[in-house]
């Protein structure tokens, strides 16, 4: 029944189906299990959001460029030092937010452009190109200061700190406060990049284009489509969420130091397979990794919620997902092939 | 292959259960225990475990919020990340614990999250490292050592330690080892230090170079010294790892640390009397990681309504080589 089932409704649903189904059980469990600690309250859910967001939207972009065949370990170090550019200018330089963050967009655009070509025009290896723009970009970090930046440029600390309150699901707490639920701007932004980037990649022709470069570069070329263009636009597109993701992530940190996002761009990688993404390319969508962020966000707070586990099981319990999901992806596009196979004879 | 994936799903749905079934008879017994004592519920936001000082910290903090003191600690550990601590501060708030200890990271962007602490009327007391805010109502107090203070230790104890010598009327040249750039240890040592070096004429500071507060740079930076001048007669070194490189580095030279050349280092860790009862070490000047007890006093009283200092200093000691045999089993660090 369950194999009928799959068969329904496609390899790539079933993947996507199990990551929110996991998501969902986990939810339920830690409801159950910390329900004398607030576990099932609303903000609950939607610090997993304001937490994330950044981690959100250089997952989303990640999503898109392992869909397009390659893969992108730059993400980390292009938020720190955008994170450390947006500190530089607006506290050392007395640039105001507005403009700083239009100028890292840019340089990120740029930055993406560079790395575009050297993996769609001149062939290089993303991994190398990407490996080269890691090592620039924390570098790049730590000459422009050494020293942490804090920001407090007002504008920015506004919108930093604009809460946005939900008008329902308020709660007294125990010292007689009432608070309402609230998101930040962050939340909106990574929200919005989501669903713009879900469409594009289901509904438009670059979106799809993207599958096929992805899925069989040789095959596309036969289509007729530009597969070196594709590659290019993907890097931009990337290279723009790369440094927008440093910007929320920045408005969640308000301030710039080197070691800032280490290990981010692994996060994000592991985001996006957890949500069903194939790192061979062609496979994946930006919903399952959302859910996959979600996952990610919900063993971080069963953890600090229990106060006596090491965060390191984090770490683990992410590991077994991974191994899990792996083993999942394969199983099923083995028995694809198979069945592939038994059809053509 | 059905079989398989089935299979797999129920390991983890079982092995997922498991863990969380135990959790939840754990919570059970404790949730009982908890509206029975009316404890003080502490969420504590530690940085990590990168050395000894840290680890010293937390296990401060592990057994004086105990229940038998009538606290619960929810501890989380960061892993030297930022957005980890925002992530726990934000769950602490939502488990409505009474009290928030953060020992931050880094001292920048905590407006945001203390804000929202500060909205839901937790007090937050920062151990260790002070946040830079403009707004600084955000925390209730600060516990922490005096980096100056140490400074101004560590020349009081040279004094004396040239006037027993007979030595009080040379010219002494100096050569600091500086921890990391802009770190607030850092900062404190180095102007402690020169506060202090106007009222000794005799003195000469020669030179002052980063050891980043690790053993090999200390030796690396120490051995160039030891190259560009020929009669250093004090070391001072930002903390206790960077004298440890300073000693195999004068020791390569050919010449006697402790003896030829006083060796002072800040931190007051186990390996620095180990240090000094072999002779090679002069002094180190404590860096005491045991804030728990203070924190511990600040929260009793903030819980009786009373107003509290927001600077607070933990008491430091000065350890010469002479001390160190008697009391090297009494460090806890």
């Amino acid at each position: 029944m369950l194999r009928k089932f799959r068969e329904k409704i496609g390899a790539n649903s079933f993947l996507l189906l199990i990551t929110i189904v996991l998501f969902i059980v986990m939810y339920i469990v830690g409801m159950i299990v910390f329900r004398n600690d607030n576990f099932g309250r609303l903000q609950v859910f939607l610090n997993l959001f304001i937490s994330n967001a950044g981690l959100i939207v250089a997952s989303v972009g990640m999503t898109m460029v392992l869909i397009s065949g390659g893969i992108d370990i730059s993400v980390g170090s292009v938020v720190a030092v955008t994170c450390m550019l947006l500190a530089w200018m607006m506290e050392n330089k007395n640039i105001g937010a507005v403009p700083a963050i239009i100028i890292v967009l840019v340089l990120g655009i740029i930055y993406g452009l560079i790395q575009g070509l050297l993996i769609a025009y001149l062939k290089i290896q993303p991994f190398i190109v990407t490996l080269a723009g890691m090592f620039f970009c924390r570098g790049m970090t730590a000459v422009i200061s050494s020293d942490m930046i804090s920001i407090k440029n007002e504008t920015f600390l506004e919108l930093a700190n604009a809460k946005i309150y939900l008008p329902f699901g308020g709660h007294v707490n125990k010292k007689g406060v009432m608070l309402y639920p609230y998101i930040y701007p962050s939340v909106i932004i990574a929200l919005v990049v989501l669903v713009l980037i879900f469409f594009m990649l289901k509904y438009t022709k670059f979106g799809r284009s993207i599958y096929a470069v992805g899925g069989n570069e040789q095959s596309a070329l036969l289509l007729g489509l530009n597969v070196r263009l594709t590659k290019l636009k993907v890097y931009v597109l990337n290279g723009f969420l790369a440094t927008l993701a440093g910007f929320v992530f920045c408005l969640n940190t308000s301030g710039g130091f080197v070691e800032q996002a280490k290990g981010f761009e692994m996060e994000a990688i592991a985001s996006s397979v957890i949500g069903g993404t194939l790192l061979t390319g062609g496979v994946g969508n930006v919903i399952g990794c959302l859910f996959g962020v979600l996952i990610k966000g919900t063993i971080e707070t069963f953890i600090t919620f229990k106060g006596t586990l090491s965060s390191w099981w984090t770490k683990i319990v992410i590991a077994a997902l991974l191994c899990f999901f792996i083993i999942l992806q394969s199983i099923l596009a083995s028995t694809k092939h198979k069945r592939r196979k038994a059809s053509k004879i | 292959m059905k079989r398989v994936v089935g299979l797999l799903l129920v390991c983890l749905l079982g092995l997922f259960m498991w863990g969380c079934g135990k959790e939840a008879a754990d919570q059970a017994s404790k949730g009982t225990t908890d509206q029975k004592d009316d404890l003080i519920v502490v969420g504590y936001a530690q940085v990590g475990a990168e050395s000894d000082w840290r680890t010293a910290n937390t296990v401060s903090f592990q057994t004086t919020f105990v229940e038998e003191n009538g606290y619960k600690l929810i501890f989380d550990d960061a892993q030297q990340k930022q957005e980890n601590q925002i992530k726990a501060i934000r769950n602490f708030i939502q488990q409505e614990v009474d009290y928030i200890v953060l020992a931050p990271v880094v001292e920048t962007g905590w407006e945001t999250v203390l804000g929202e602490a500060k909205e839901a009327g937790i007090p937050v007391i920062l151990s260790d490292r002070m946040i830079d805010v403009s707004d600084d109502s955000i925390y209730t107090a600060w516990v922490g050592g005096n980096f100056i203070k140490e400074g101004h230790d560590a020349v009081a104890w040279l004094d004396g330690y040239l006037k027993e010598q007979g030595r009080q009327d040379e010219q002494i040249n100096i050569v600091t080892l500086q921890g990391t750039i802009g770190s607030s240890a850092q900062v404190g040592r180095t102007k402690g230090v020169e506060e202090k070096l106007p009222e000794h004429p005799n003195w000469v500071m020669l030179d002052r170079q980063t050891g980043e507060f690790t053993q090999s740079k200390g030796q690396e930076v120490m051995e160039s010294f030891l190259k560009s001048y020929d009669d250093i007669d004090v070391v001072i070194a930002e903390n206790d790892n960077m004298a440890f490189g300073a000693i195999d580095a004068i020791k390569a030279a050919g010449m006697d640390p402790g003896e030829d050349i006083i060796i002072i280092g800040y931190d007051a860790v186990k390996a620095a009397f180990e240090a000094m009862i072999a002779g090679d070490m002069n002094v180190s000047v404590e860096c005491n990681p045991l804030h728990g007890p203070r924190v511990a006093e600040i929260i009793q009283k903030l819980e009786k309504g009373e107003k509290v200092e927001k600077i607070q200093y933990v008491d430091e000691g000065v350890f010469p080589a002479e001390t160190a045999a008697e009391l090297i089993d009494s460090r806890l660090y």
